[in-house]
């Protein structure tokens, strides 16, 4: 089973080659973008700290990139260390006090909630330089080449497939060391009981905003792919309430206990959305926000461990039933 | 110097504080009794903003009508949302039950979407404008601010006189105590999801002669509401009525000095420091 996961690598690499055609690669390319956003939401939420705020470092790590390039000429490879310095100091200065002050549960999460709004608002007001609510454009650097590495812009999706992917892959290793670390397991007791935890010696709000700024770097990062990538980024997709539920869904969804469980939660919500509107064409609106609405209240009624985790719990069930028949025999 | 336009700031600020009053006050009840955030609150508003506007605008009943019609309405649907999706998760982990009303919330937007359109839409009865001396004022704020209070003494008159205002405060209390003493929690949860329905429903048909309705109205007002809710302290009917007044001054004054989504995020910014200072909020309990 250990080289289970070099294949699944390995055929995923060799999807250019399979001649699909913009569109799905286009699809594939979104889904492991998402799902690397996601697994950065869970590296934090599935320790218990829920946190609505990642709009605020999605739109972080894609405005400040795109205002840097348009009006100052900086490329992203200096915008973006920029934006993560940014990105750091926001999850610290909203981390420290909530963990000093154990800002826990509802609370903590309408205090990232009113973050990820602030940002929002931050960015429709300054509409001068962002556009507000029409959305920013970067600069094309392709207007006689197909590629740019100093503007970080490529016209090929096979590039942005194999960037995407190496970044995804990147978030994975990310989550398995966080896995493997004492860390996790510390942070796992704090999850269930705060106090006894901080009683045998462990430094909770430390631990807890180390975890913040990993989770917080990696979501801005992921703005950074995203708007490098869609070329267009607007305040609703990028920050605020709605995208930091839908963070939040696609990691439930999948299952935020499972490494590749945010993405399969990516996965299954853009595929979703895709088939709904095959299926029933551009006309209908709304349609796909309802069943999307529905499904996550079901999910979390009847199956609060997301797809992998429900499909772990039944394979474990099957399996224990096999052997005690086999013991009964 | 007097600047006139500061002081119709100011005041318009007490007004929109009184609007803000009446939404928390449902929102803080839910919690405060069945411990849950409804985070869709602002779409069943939403959904009661559509109900005046279909039944007034395009099926012509009379508004005295229509009013309770949208009350009833919107309870009935808290209601349900409390038998169909907050009862099931009753038990599970708090963050769930925050997160299963989000699921809600997308679910409304969608069926508003689907059924009503993306247009805006106006009921197109205008309150008119009120003239004091150089101030203008509008109607439609001060008939919410004047309902806002009385709801707010209705519903603490209700809690604390009558048998069933008193259970209710009880289960709040102790919800594991009560059952002994013949009380039924589930009872007690749908009625107040009820009350709380019909308090959205009160803000529905204020909040319609304000503003045009399109499906996404919920997340314009919807995020402000819980932070005034946090700010007030979960849970604590006065002290979100207070929490409600400070952040619409912060909106309204801040919005006046510089532009209107300025003065959003420095209310924001302060409800942030604010929750540095008293993590419980400004006037919530110490637990």
């Amino acid at each position: 089973m250990r080289w289970l996961p070099w294949i699944g690598v390995a055929a995923l690499a060799l999807i250019p080659f399979l001649g699909l055609g913009n569109y799905p690669l286009h699809l594939i390319i979104l889904c492991l973008l998402w799902g690397f956003i996601y697994t950065g939401w869970a590296v934090m939420g599935r320790l218990g700290l829920t946190s609505l705020g990642h709009g605020a470092f999605l739109g972080i790590g894609a405005y400040v990139v795109v205002m840097c390039w348009n009006h100052f000429g900086l490329s992203p490879w200096i915008g973006t260390p920029i934006a993560l310095v940014v990105a750091a100091l926001v999850a610290c200065i909203i981390g420290y006090p909530c963990f000093r002050l154990k800002i826990v549960g509802h609370y903590f999460a309408l205090v990232t909630m009113a973050l990820s709004e602030i940002a929002r608002m931050v960015i429709v007001a300054l509409r001068d330089q962002t556009g507000g609510s029409l959305g920013a454009t970067p600069q094309t650097a392709l207007a006689d080449t197909s590629w740019s590495i100093a503007a970080l812009q490529f016209s090929s999706k096979t590039v942005w497939f194999y960037i995407v992917l190496a970044f995804w892959l990147a978030g994975l290793w990310v989550w398995t060391r966080v896995d493997r670390s004492m860390a996790r397991i510390a942070l796992e007791a704090i999850s269930q009981e705060e106090d006894a935890a901080a009683s045998i010696g462990i430094s909770v709000t430390r631990l807890k905003l180390t975890i913040t700024i990993i989770s917080a770097l990696m979501t801005c990062v992921g703005g950074v792919l995203y708007a490098q990538y869609q070329l267009y980024i607007n305040p609703e997709t990028v920050s605020g309430i709605g995208v930091s539920l839908q963070m939040v869904f696609g990691a439930i969804a999948g299952g935020m206990y499972v490494r590749i469980g945010p993405t399969v939660g990516a996965v299954f919500t853009l595929l979703l959305a895709e088939v709904l509107r095959l299926a029933l064409g551009h006309d209908i609106h709304g349609l796909d926000t309802m069943l999307y609405g529905l499904l996550l209240v079901l999910f979390i009624i009847f199956m609060p461990k997301g797809i992998l985790g429900a499909a772990a719990q039944a394979w474990q069930r099957r399996h224990r039933a096999a052997r005690t028949a086999t013991v009964s025999n | 110097m007097f600047d006139i336009f500061l002081l119709e700031a100011v005041i318009n600020g007490i007004l929109f504080g009184g609007v803000l009053a009446l939404l928390a006050l449902g929102l803080n009840l839910i919690f405060g009794v069945i411990d849950v955030v409804w985070i869709c609150y602002a779409e069943l508003i939403m959904i009661g903003m559509y109900a005046v506007y279909y039944l007034h605008a395009v099926y012509g009943w009379p508004l005295w009508l229509v009013f309770p019609l949208c009350i009833l309405i919107v309870a009935f649907l808290g209601v349900l949302l409390h038998q169909f999706v907050i009862r099931p998760v009753l038990a599970a982990e708090p963050i769930n039950q925050l997160l299963v009303t989000g699921g809600v919330l997308f679910f409304l937007q969608g069926v508003a979407t689907l059924a009503f359109g993306v247009e805006f839409k106006n009921i197109g009865v205008q309150l008119p404008q009120i003239q004091l001396g150089e101030l203008y004022l509008s109607a439609a704020r001060l008939v919410a601010f004047v309902v806002a209070l009385v709801s707010m003494v209705g519903l603490s008159l209700f809690l604390k006189r009558t048998y069933l205002g008193t259970a209710i405060r009880a289960i709040a209390q102790d919800r594991a105590v009560m059952p002994m003493m013949g009380v039924n929690p589930q009872r007690i949860f749908l009625i107040t999801s009820a009350l709380g329905g019909a308090l959205a429903g009160l803000a529905a048909c204020l909040l319609v002669l304000q503003y045009d309705i399109h499906p996404a109205i919920g997340l314009t007002f919807g995020p402000v509401v819980f932070l005034v809710c946090v700010l007030g302290g979960l849970g604590n009917l006065l002290g979100g009525f207070a929490a409600a007044f400070i952040f619409a001054q912060f909106i309204s004054v801040g919005g006046y000095f510089f532009h209107l989504e300025w003065g959003y995020v420095i209310a924001f910014l302060f409800f942030i420091a604010a929750m540095f200072v008293k993590p419980q909020g400004l006037f919530g309990a110490k637990s």
